[in-house]
């Protein structure tokens, strides 16, 4: 036997009793020899696991933090003197600050008054300024606040960096941080929409093949009215009458205009399948035509949706930001990809061109990476199309 | 032939009925009340029915219809809600500044990604073929957000070689100062996609039999390119051309708005900043339309380029 059949193959493949290579063991072989493929797979991989540890909070949680100063460049950028420069200009500047207003001028003519009013101003700062009955009612409050600010506020309120890693936006935000967070966004969105575009195409594609005639007209209708309107003009209708943004609006838009291409595609499957002998010996064992859709012929099309899901994933990524990117996205106060390229056309006129850079590499190189991935995972899955 | 067309033309019916009945949905019924938009924060209920009562929608679903398809046929879909401007006059006065962009664009487009895809597809696999198309990947992941931010950052400000943005009088003015730069970004950014289509299009073509008939007979390798095996690819490419043109209506937008070009797209861009109905009505039917159009006028074309396809 063949001793490569026992290799681990990370698709779940029902071990079949004659031990004959699956389709997707197969598919999992091929793969495996495509050394570009298996690097874009690794990118994507790891893509997907920093987004999955940042929506679980443990990287990335706190990219709020205004950890910068506003637009604190990149620590690279910056050379190392520079910086100890900086930092030396401040502290003398905070020291000739005080100086100036701790110390005496030996030339003042009032030097002693001003001593003595000095002193008297720090024996009064103890004691209880007289405020005439009127009790502050936010007292309490105010003096748990400040509790609590002495306590963890620490953080909060000690110096911002003069330079980061890879720079700080307006607000001084840590943009790595930022870029780790709207990859999160802009990928689930693109993941999420792709599952239900493929899956309302495969559901329609799944009716109108099996079933045939009038169905068939019904849905071949459809299909051509949502072919008809160009993919982005019907986004932006949608997005004009729903009104509300968020994170599920835009993935219902991105699903509802991009279930077409699936739908070609799997009714297509389905209307070769259907007349297969396997699908006749379901019928008669009396298997319902739910059953004969999606327990015995869907099995054997699920490569194409697969593959379908991967090219809408990338093709959705692309769509999240520029409808962010428009304001129709995501809404205030959720960071992505589009909503960050937002901020960066107006900071490149000032010359901060790191957050631009940032949101740029990291979806070219995922995107990149997806798109070499799906292309290897075609050929595998389908090398009749080579 | 005339047979042919207006069979074609029958056939459309069904799917512009669709359209509309799927943008009526969308905007009369998913929409909710645009008497609520119209009237701003500060309303009353006179004052809603009597908008209400202007546009119709205090009629049943099937008299607002009416209303709609009346609207499509006579080209009056009334006036703009933000700017009071009729509807068709905006379409009207949009669609040559648009045009103005693309169709330099669309011919300089294909004619590069033609000369560059017959360039590479004769060298399959080689280090030039595979440079290109891994360029063309790489090229295709960049957001064409970023092509647009950067391309006016260096070209228009930093080195002030184009104006930033803006839109004048004539026509001479407007192509070769203003669109200059927006003409050049869209070529950088659609050049790739077409050149990977164009290259597995000349692919299917180069070795066919005729090819090596011609090699044979002694035809120059640059005939055989340009003339035996363009010809035989067009089909596909003219396709490719002439179904993107309604939709590249739409998709420049990014770059008109950038560019402040008063084109189409930024006109579907603002009404949807506004709520301004009317105008994305009346635009998404007529560009669903031109679609069509455009499908049937491809078919036509067949014919002119391939003697052999026969229009049935």
């Amino acid at each position: 036997m063949n001793p490569s059949l026992q290799q681990p193959s990370h698709v779940s493949v029902a071990a079949q009793p004659q031990s004959s290579p699956g389709l997707w063991a197969l598919a999992w072989r091929r793969l495996r020899a495509d050394n570009i493929a298996m690097i874009a797979l690794a990118i994507v991989v790891a893509f997907l696991v920093t987004i999955f540890l940042s929506s679980i909070g443990v990287i990335a949680a706190d990219w709020e933090v205004e950890t910068g100063i506003s637009y604190a460049p990149p620590t690279f950028t910056v050379s190392k003197d520079a910086i100890s420069d900086a930092t030396d200009v401040k502290q003398a500047k905070q020291s000739s600050q005080t100086s100036i207003s701790g110390t005496d001028n030996p030339l003042d003519p009032l030097r002693d008054v001003i001593k003595s009013l000095r002193h008297q101003e720090h024996a009064e700062s103890g004691v209880v300024t007289e405020d005439y009955g009127i009790v502050d009612p936010l007292e309490k409050e105010m003096s748990e606040i400040r509790i609590a600010l002495a306590k963890s506020g620490k953080a909060a309120t000690t110096i911002r960096a003069a330079t980061l890693p890879f720079g700080a936006d307006k607000w001084g935000h840590d943009i790595i941080k930022k870029t780790i967070k709207g990859a999160e966004t802009s990928i689930l969105v693109g993941i999420i929409a792709a599952f239900l575009a493929t899956l309302l195409g495969t559901l329609f594609g799944a009716v109108a093949g099996y079933f045939g005639g009038r169905v068939d007209d019904l849905f071949n209708w459809f299909y051509s009215i949502f072919t008809s309107i160009p993919y982005l003009l019907l986004i932006l209708s949608v997005a004009a009458v729903l009104q509300q943004k968020g994170i599920s609006t835009i993935i219902l838009i991105l699903a509802f205009t991009g279930w077409t291409g699936p739908f070609r595609l799997m009714r297509a499957e389905y209307m070769k399948h259907k007349a297969r002998e396997y699908v006749w010996a379901a019928d008669a064992i009396g298997a319902s035509h739910w059953r004969k859709m999606f327990i015995h012929i869907f099995p054997n099309v699920s490569h194409v949706a697969l593959v379908q899901v991967s090219i809408l994933v990338v093709g959705f990524i692309k769509s999240e930001v520029i409808l962010s990117f428009l304001g129709f996205g995501v809404p205030v106060g959720t960071v992505s990809w589009g909503s960050m390229l937002n901020e960066a056309q107006n900071e490149l006129i000032l010359g901060k061109w790191w957050q631009l850079v940032a949101a740029t590499m990291a979806m070219a190189v995922l995107v990149t990476a997806f798109s070499l991935f799906t292309d290897a995972l075609r050929d595998a899955l389908d090398p009749k199309l080579k | 032939m005339i047979a042919y067309i207006l069979r074609r033309l029958w056939q459309m019916a069904p799917t512009m009925l669709g359209v509309i009945l799927l943008v009526f949905f969308l905007f009369n019924w998913v929409g909710g009340d645009p008497a609520y938009i119209l009237a701003g924060k500060m309303s009353n209920p006179a004052q809603i029915a009597n908008i209400r009562k202007q546009l119709g929608i205090d009629q049943p679903y099937y008299i607002q219809l009416w209303i709609f398809i009346k609207q499509i046929v006579t080209f009056d879909f009334g006036n703009s809600w933000s700017t009071g401007e009729p509807v068709s006059s905006i379409i009207l006065t949009r669609l040559g500044p648009s045009m103005t962009i693309l169709l330099p664009l669309t011919i300089l487009e294909t004619l590069t990604a033609i000369a560059l895809a017959l360039g590479i597809a004769f060298r399959r696999g080689s280090f030039t073929d595979r440079a290109v198309m891994i360029a063309c990947t790489m090229g295709m992941s960049i957001s064409i957000l970023v092509y647009i931010i950067v391309g006016q950052y260096f070209f228009a400000y930093q080195f002030s070689l184009f104006p930033v943005q803006g839109w004048g009088e004539s026509f001479a003015e407007n192509l070769f100062k203003f669109s200059a730069l927006p003409i050049l970004i869209g070529l950088a950014v659609s050049v790739a996609p077409s050149l990977r289509l164009f290259r597995t299009f000349i692919l299917d073509e180069v070795n066919q039999d005729y090819v090596r008939t011609a090699r044979a007979k002694g035809v120059s390798e640059h005939r055989i390119k340009w003339v035996h095996v363009l010809r035989n690819a067009a089909i596909p490419i003219i396709t490719y051309v002439m179904s993107n043109l309604p939709a590249l209506l739409i998709g420049a937008f990014l770059i008109e708005r950038f560019f402040s070009i008063p084109g189409i797209g930024r006109e579907v861009i603002l009404a949807v900043e506004r709520s301004d109905f009317p105008v994305i009505k009346a635009i998404t039917v007529y560009v669903a339309a031109a679609t069509m159009i455009f499908n049937l006028l491809t078919d036509l074309l067949y014919q002119a380029v391939d003697p052999r396809v026969q229009l049935k």
